[in-house]
Order: structure tokens, then C-alpha cells, then sequence
């Protein structure tokens, strides 16, 4: 039985998509709404305390006892204070002690912080354990008292207090910059650039900080926000810029003196002060987004619709699970992509058939669609399936999770990281036994070793009580299996389910699943890109290409007959029957060679 | 016969473990590659071929033995002498996602194996990237786009190019196709196949692939639990395999023909008991 769409000899170019023109570092940093925001808020602070004196008439100093304590008003725009000073003048005037604390602070930091952190995460060792104690040290020193002790020995010395808080604040900023840099430092590229020949200081300003540039701008926005409150909260005190000059924290200070008969006093001040805090977190996350986007590749998500589904008849009475007109999609739904193009497929009671095609031929996300676990971004837009007698729509994800573990089971590429490794073997099978079979104790635990004992583990007792990091990858995937086989299933899908293990385990896996599948007469889809796989454990099989199913057949057929030209291509790319030393004839070879022929 | 270009004698590596205890991942490990000569490293995961490449490049230490390479010995040398050996030896590490910078774009990564090269200015340098992006038959503007507008296989070749755009004379391969699909990975081992000859390149060819190895390779070499158990010419390997282990691999990797995997299947019962 062999169904051959009709042939293309010239197959669809994978797209590239053109090189992209990006516009400049700061124009796209300033077509984000906030950043435009956050930049203009802070550019009015400062040339707003640049040019106190000619933008305001009023000095900061001079007091007016007969309109104290005045709402905004024409004369004042924010009102006076308690002295009948003019607020505005004084936030003014107050801004550039502020602002210039600030950076102060913030240039200690980036100096001492990202190079300490970053040179003890690139190279480790000696240096790195040191780092390590010199910053838990500075980390234990409490802050205030730290100050406060530095405030009286210096004479109330803002630049003194600024520049201790930025050696302090060092610590947490190389901590995080070490975290982020060790994570880097693993990374093949480094690796690779190293066998290059490049030095460490090129690789570590080259690859490493543009990489981490993100997570360090962030830090520094956030410790910048902290200086303001702290710088702020000095000045509270009356400890930094020395009354009656003005500054933020000690008009804070002012407007709490007078809290109960004239609020208004605390929102000028406060409001400056929340929005230059927020302008500089909000900068802080849009640097690291406009540095990051530039090489991000992009991702969307988007939710379903359940429909009723018209019912499958069209099968035969040995038939176990019916795959009607598949279709999943991916990006905007205005201009959707398909991934998976109105693929169907039959399974007989016991049979096997393997869903062969390149990485983005849609073969995994066939089987997904199954059972409802479809990766974010995609989505199932036609298709049904009739399991047992009923007729199932495949965009009803709430009904197909009834189905997981149940009547359909699973097992997975990764065997391991399907492992939960807080748990044991015995804990993962119980956990589904119980939540289908349910029973006492020991009932579950004999089900749990009748389960290890029938994927052939050998002393089954003793890998029960196993973590999954004592065990091996082949076991791991006899484990998933045993656990795919709690519930009795008719249907076992297996994605990928030798492609990480070794040769010799895969052999022993795959004789396992034929062997389950004749004892239970269970039907298993398996997905693969390995024709050995397919030869070794298939009845049937479909080939899929870009999301469609171009042929479907027999094994015997496929191998020996293959209809469609890119099945023959593919076959023929496989380096088993190749010449050694002679060039391995690619798809677009032999498609180009059927072309010619069959023009000829 | 010349001398080897690489040579590897008695080399082992040991790595402590929790307790005192020692796992040897190389074993007394001994092999020549000659210049212009494909050898092949085929073994399973924890067999050590992995740790062979790294020591060849300097990525891991060796605890005994020696590795040579164009007669100086290199087992010891320093972060110095291995930045001027960079121009020599490469890689091709088998993750084409992991091995190029995402936030560089290609041409940036291209140019680093030749920064060394003092004699060369900037305009010599983009020659050589657009030289080489020929090559290995990647579109000419591929040197300003960054390495996510690319799929696996281009990557690879982007990864390929960058080993051979200084001209090396060695390049270790570790798994580079085991990540593609099949017909990349024809592409990719034609490309190889091709530069070794149009180059003069030796390819140290690490792979678990049995029929990958066999396609590319002249000499064979099999490690088993971090020792050689078997070594020869590629066919020889294959088709009069010595060791239980080779014969053991043989049997259990699936060939693409049902009639003939049933047959290969039965013979692989048999030796399994």
C-alpha cells in the first residue's frame, strides 16, 4: 500500500531571511516609548539643576515669612515651604548635589564591581576564591552604620559617603557579574576562540562582556536607584548637604515637618524623587533590550479554540487510532505559517510505523499534537483523531490531557531529563500507578517492580530505590518506558527515543519496544531521522517534508520502491551504501540527477 | 614514511573524583596522524575520545605521555606558544549552536583566527573571510548577519569555515555531524572531504558514527573504556574487525534495508548471549 503524493522534483528552498539593517544602537534605544521617557525625565533633572539659576527667580535660600506654606500658584508653581522658600527653585538648585552623588557612587561601582567579578569568574583559581572572601566581607559591613561612620570622620563629606557606598555596593554588583561570567566562560564559543589564538583580555572584551552586558546594566540601574534613596536618606539625616541649602532628602526632611498641615509639600520633592528612581530602572531594562535584540532570535504564543469534531469513519475494524487532515500552524494568526500540512494516518492493533524527516519537517510536532503538548508558538488549527471508537478534535488540548499517560503513552528523547532527580525510580512509576490504578501500598510497589521486571531490569528492587543520576541513559530510558506502560496503553509514541544513547544500548532499547509491542499487540508511532531505525523496528512508515506527508508504505516497499524522489534522495544521502571517498550524493544531487533523467 | 604530524605516545588522563578516587579517561594511548590523512576516532559516550581531542588542543592536561606535532613536543606549552599554535591546529566542536557567539556576527567570528597574524591588515582579512565563505559555499553577505539567521548545517559550515580560514594544517573534529540531518550532513562531510583535499589537511575525525568514520576515513582507531582496542585501515576495521568490542559495535548499529537489518538482527541475538 503505498499512497505517493504527486512528485516535485525541485524542492522548496529553505528560506533565509535577508540580512537585517538594523539602525544604530541609539536610535533603536530611543524609538522604545519608556526609554524615550526615562531619557528625556533624566535630561530634564539635570539640565534643570544646570541652569537652577536662570530658569528659576527666586533663590533657593530666600525665605518670604508672609506666604509660607502656599499651594502652586502662578508665583510659585510648586508652592513655598515652611520659610516661604519656593520649592521649585530649591528642588532645582537641590538636583545636581543629588544627581552628582549618584554618579559618583555608580562610577565606584563599575569600577571595582565588573572587573572584580568579571576577572574572578573568567579565570577562577586563586583569585576567584579571594574575590569570593573579599566580597562576603564587604557584603557583612552594614551600610548605614558604615555612613554614618564615614559622614563624621570626613566632616559631612558627600563625595567621601558616596564613594564608600560605591565601594560596597561593589560586592553585590561582582557577585552578580561572577555568577553571569562563569556561566559564559562555559560556553563552546569561548572555547573556541581561545584554540584561535585570541588573548584573554580580547576574549574577555570581545566574548564575554557584550554577552553579559544585560544582566551587568541592570545591576547598575538598580544600584543606581538605590543610591538615590540612599543619598536621599543622608540627606534626611542632615548629614550630607548641610541645611539650609537645599537638597532632595533634606526637603523630604522639611516637608515631614509639616506633614499634618500642608501635605502638599511631601509630593514635589517625593514625586522628583520616585520618577528619577524609576527612570532609572526603566533605563536600565531597555539598555539591556536594545543591546539584546540585535541577536535574540524572537518567539510568540498564542491560545486555541476547541471545536466539536465531525466524527472519523473512514476506518478499518482493526484500526487503533485514526490521524485526520493535521494541520499546525505557527506566528501571527493575521499571517500564520504552516508547520504541519493536513496529515492523516492509520494504525493498526500492534503495528509500528515510524515518522521519518529532517529537523522542521514537523514530525515531532505530529506526535505532540497527540496529546496536546504542543511547544509555545504553535498551534493545532484542523485535525482529529478517533482512539477507541471516539472521535477527538486535536484543538480540544483540555480533552487530550485525559489521554496522556492513560490510553496513549510517551517516552522522550532525552530519557534523563524526562527524570524528576529530586525523586527515585520507585517514586516516578508509583506516582502514575496510583493516579490510574490507584491501590494500597504494596499493591503499587508490585506493580511498580512487575513494571521494571517486564522492560528487563535485572534486579529491580535495587533500581527502584535509585536516583536518576544512578543510573544510566539506557536505563533511564527503560525506566521511561516501564512508566509509558503503567497505565496499560493501546498507543506508545516514542519521540527521538534512541537518538541520545549509545549504539549498543539503542539496539538493546529498540529490540525492548519490538518485544512490548508483540507480547501487549501495542501499536507504537515512532519518530525518527535514522533510516537504520526505521528498517530495524517499522511495518510502515511516512516520510514527511516540510511539514507535509509525501508518501506512506510499507518498510519493504519504502527501501526497495521509494515512490517519491525526495524519499530516494534521502535514502541515498545516508552514507551506508555510499563509496568511501567518493562525494555523498546530497538531496539537491539527486534530485537534480532525476530531473535531468526523467527531462532526458 | 614521513614523520607523523601529530603524534600521540603513552598518553593518559586522569581526573579526580570525590574521595580520593581517580577516573581514567585516557589510558596509555598511543597513535600517529600523518599530513593529508584522515583518522578516525570511533568509541561510545565515556570512552574517552572526547578527552583525546582537548588534550591535542590544550583544552585539558595530560597526566602522562607526550603529544608532538610538527616534531615539538606540546604537551606543556604555554598559553603563549598555543595562541602562535592556533594558526596550526582547529576545531569543529559538534554543537554548531554552542560554538559561535550569538552576540558576534559572523564576519567578527571569522576574523579571530587570523588576528594573530600581524602581517595581515583588515582588508586582507575580509579577502580571506569572503575567500573562505566560498568555500565552504555560504552566500557573501553571511559575514554581516549573526549566527541566529541560521539553521544547524549552515552553522556548521560557519564553524568549518572559521577552522580552516588561517590555513591550519590539523583539524580535530569532534562529533561535527552528529547534530544535522541527513542530508546535511552529507553536505557537511563532502565539505570536509573537500577541504582536506584542496587543503592538505589533516582531520583528526572523532565520531560514534561507525558508517560516518568509515565514509570519511583512511585509518580507524576504536577506544573502549579509555584504551585502543582496535586500529587499522578503515576497511580492514570493518569488514575483518579483531576486537569483541568493534565486532560488538558493528552488530548493533542498524542498517538502512529491512531484509538485511532482520538478518543483522539475528546475528546480533546471537552474540549478545
Amino acid at each position: 500500500m503505498t499512497e505517493a503524493a504527486p512528485a516535485i522534483t525541485a524542492l522548496p528552498e529553505r528560506a533565509t531571511p535577508p540580512p537585517l539593517q538594523r539602525a544604530s544602537y541609539l536610535s533603536r534605544l530611543l524609538g522604545r516609548p519608556l526609554a524615550l521617557a526615562a531619557l528625556l525625565w533624566l535630561a530634564i533633572v539635570v539640565i534643570g539643576a544646570t541652569f537652577a539659576g536662570q530658569l528659576s527667580s527666586y533663590d533657593p535660600l530666600d525665605q518670604d515669612l508672609l506666604s509660607i506654606k502656599q499651594t502652586p500658584s502662578a508665583e510659585h508653581l510648586l508652592g513655598t515651604d515652611a520659610l516661604g522658600r519656593d520649592v521649585l527653585s530649591r528642588i532645582l538648585h537641590g538636583g545636581l548635589a543629588s544627581l552628582f552623588g549618584v554618579l559618583q557612587a555608580l562610577v565606584v561601582v563599575t569600577l571595582i564591581g565588573v572587573p572584580l567579578g568579571l576577572t574572578a569568574g573568567y579565570f577562577g583559581g586563586w583569585w576567584d576564591r579571594l574575590v569570593v572572601q573579599y566580597v562576603s566581607l564587604l557584603q557583612a559591613i552594614p551600610v548605614i552604620v558604615m555612613l554614618l561612620s564615614v559622614l563624621s570622620i570626613f566632616g559631612q563629606s558627600m563625595t567621601a559617603a558616596m564613594v564608600t557606598l560605591g565601594v560596597i555596593g561593589s560586592a553585590g554588583v561582582s557577585r552578580v557579574v561572577r555568577s553571569v561570567t562563569l556561566a559564559v566562560r562555559e560556553e563552546l564559543y569561548i572555547a573556541a576562540a581561545r584554540i584561535s589564538g585570541l588573548s584573554d583580555a580580547r576574549i574577555i572584551a570581545t566574548h564575554v562582556l557584550p554577552r553579559i552586558f544585560g544582566p551587568v546594566v541592570v545591576q547598575l540601574a538598580l544600584f543606581a536607584c538605590i543610591a538615590v534613596i540612599i543619598q536621599a536618606g543622608i540627606n534626611f539625616l542632615g548629614l550630607g548637604v548641610p541645611p539650609p541649602k537645599p537638597s532632595w532628602g533634606g526637603m523630604v526632611f522639611e516637608a515631614s515637618a509639616s506633614i499634618s498641615d500642608h501635605p502638599w509639600l511631601l509630593v514635589p520633592t517625593g514625586g522628583v524623587l520616585a520618577l528619577t528612581i524609576l527612570a532609572f530602572g526603566v533605563l536600565g531594562d531597555s539598555l539591556r533590550d536594545t543591546a539584546v535584540e540585535t541577536w535574540a532570535a524572537d518567539g510568540a504564543a498564542r491560545s486555541i479554540v476547541a471545536r466539536t469534531p465531525e466524527p472519523v469513519t473512514d476506518i478499518g475494524a482493526e484500526t487503533v487510532l485514526a490521524l485526520r487532515d493535521l494541520e499546525i500552524v505557527t506566528g501571527e494568526a493575521t499571517n500564520p505559517r504552516k508547520l504541519v500540512d493536513r496529515v492523516s494516518f492509520d494504525l493498526k492493533r500492534g503495528e509500528t510505523l515510524g515518522v521519518v524527516g529532517e529537523s522542521g519537517s514537523g514530525k515531532t510536532l505530529t506526535v505532540l499534537s497527540l496529546l496536546g503538548l504542543l511547544p509555545a508558538g504553535t498551534r493545532v488549527t484542523a485535525g482529529r483523531i478517533r482512539l477507541d471508537g471516539e472521535t477527538i478534535d486535536l484543538t480540544d488540548e483540555r480533552r487530550l490531557a485525559t489521554l496522556r499517560g492513560g490510553r496513549i503513552g510517551m517516552i522522550f528523547q532525552e530519557p534523563m531529563a524526562a527524570l524528576d532527580p529530586c525523586f527515585t525510580v520507585g517514586h516516578h512509576l508509583a506516582e502514575v500507578i496510583r493516579l490510574h490504578q490507584g491501590g494500597s501500598r504494596s499493591a503499587v510497589h508490585q506493580r511498580v517492580i512487575d513494571l521494571l521486571t517486564q522492560v528487563r531490569i535485572t534486579d529491580p528492587e535495587d533500581v527502584s530505590r535509585r536516583y536518576p543520576h544512578q543510573i544510566s541513559g539506557g536505563m533511564a530510558q527503560r525506566v521511561g518506558i516501564a512508566r509509558a506502560l503503567a497505565a496499560e496503553p493501546k498507543l506508545l509514541l516514542a519521540d527521538e527515543p534512541t537518538t541520545a544513547l549509545d549504539v549498543t544500548v539503542q539496539a538493546e532499547i529498540l529490540e525492548l519496544i519490538r518485544g512490548l509491542s508483540a507480547s501487549r499487540n501495542m501499536a507504537v508511532v515512532i519518530v525518527t531521522h535514522d533510516w537504520g531505525v526505521v528498517a530495524d523496528l517499522c511495518d510502515r512508515a511516512m516520510v514527511l517534508y516540510q511539514g507535509r506527508a509525501l508518501e506512506t508504505a510499507s518498510v519493504l516497499d519504502l527501501f526497495e520502491r521509494p515512490q517519491h524522489p525526495y524519499t530516494k534522495a534521502l535514502l541515498a544521502a545516508n552514507p551506508h551504501g555510499a563509496t568511501p571517498g567518493q562525494p555523498l550524493p546530497t538531496i539537491e544531487d539527486t534530485l537534480r540527477a532525476m530531473a535531468a533523467r526523467g527531462a532526458a | 614514511m614521513s614523520a607523523p604530524l601529530l603524534s600521540v605516545a603513552n598518553l593518559s588522563v586522569h581526573f579526580p573524583q570525590q574521595r580520593g578516587k581517580v577516573f581514567r579517561a585516557l589510558h596509555d594511548v598511543s597513535f600517529d596522524v600523518h599530513a593529508g590523512e584522515t583518522v578516525g576516532l570511533v568509541g561510545e559516550s565515556g570512552s574517552g575520545k572526547t578527552t583525546i581531542g582537548r588534550v591535542i588542543l590544550g583544552m585539558v592536561p595530560a597526566t602522562a605521555g607526550r603529544v608532538t606535532f610538527a616534531a615539538e613536543d606540546i604537551t606543556q606549552a604555554s598559553r603563549a606558544r598555543r595562541r602562535d599554535l592556533a594558526r596550526q591546529i582547529q576545531v569543529v566542536f559538534q554543537d554548531p549552536y554552542g560554538s559561535l557567539n550569538p552576540a558576534r556576527t559572523v564576519g567578527e567570528t571569522l576574523a579571530e583566527p587570523l588576528l594573530s597574524d600581524a602581517a595581515l591588515t583588515r582588508a586582507d582579512r575580509n579577502a580571506r573571510i569572503e575567500d573562505v565563505l566560498t568555500r565552504v559555499g555560504m552566500p557573501a553577505d553571511t559575514a554581516e548577519r549573526y549566527p541566529a539567521q541560521f539553521s544547524g548545517g549552515q552553522r556548521q559550515r560557519i564553524a568549518i569555515a572559521r577552522a580552516v580560514i588561517a590555513r591550519p594544517r590539523l583539524v580535530v573534529c569532534d562529533e561535527p555531524v552528529s547534530a544535522l540531518d541527513l542530508s546535511v550532513q552529507a553536505q557537511v562531510l563532502n565539505l570536509l572531504n573537500e577541504l582536506q583535499k584542496s587543503m592538505g589537511l589533516a582531520l583528526l575525525f572523532i565520531s560514534h558514527d561507525l558508517t560516518v568514520v568509515r565514509h570519511v576515513s583512511h585509518r580507524t582507531l576504536v577506544l573502549y573504556k579509555g584504551e585502543i582496542v582496535e586500529r587499522g585501515m578503515t576497511e580492514q576495521v570493518h569488514t575483518a574487525a579483531q576486537h569483541t568490542y568493534t565486532r560488538a559495535l558493528l552488530a548493533a548499529a542498524p542498517v538502512p534495508d529491512p531484509t538485511e537489518q532482520k538478518r543483522r538482527r539475528e546475528a546480533w541475538r546471537q552474540q549478545r548471549i
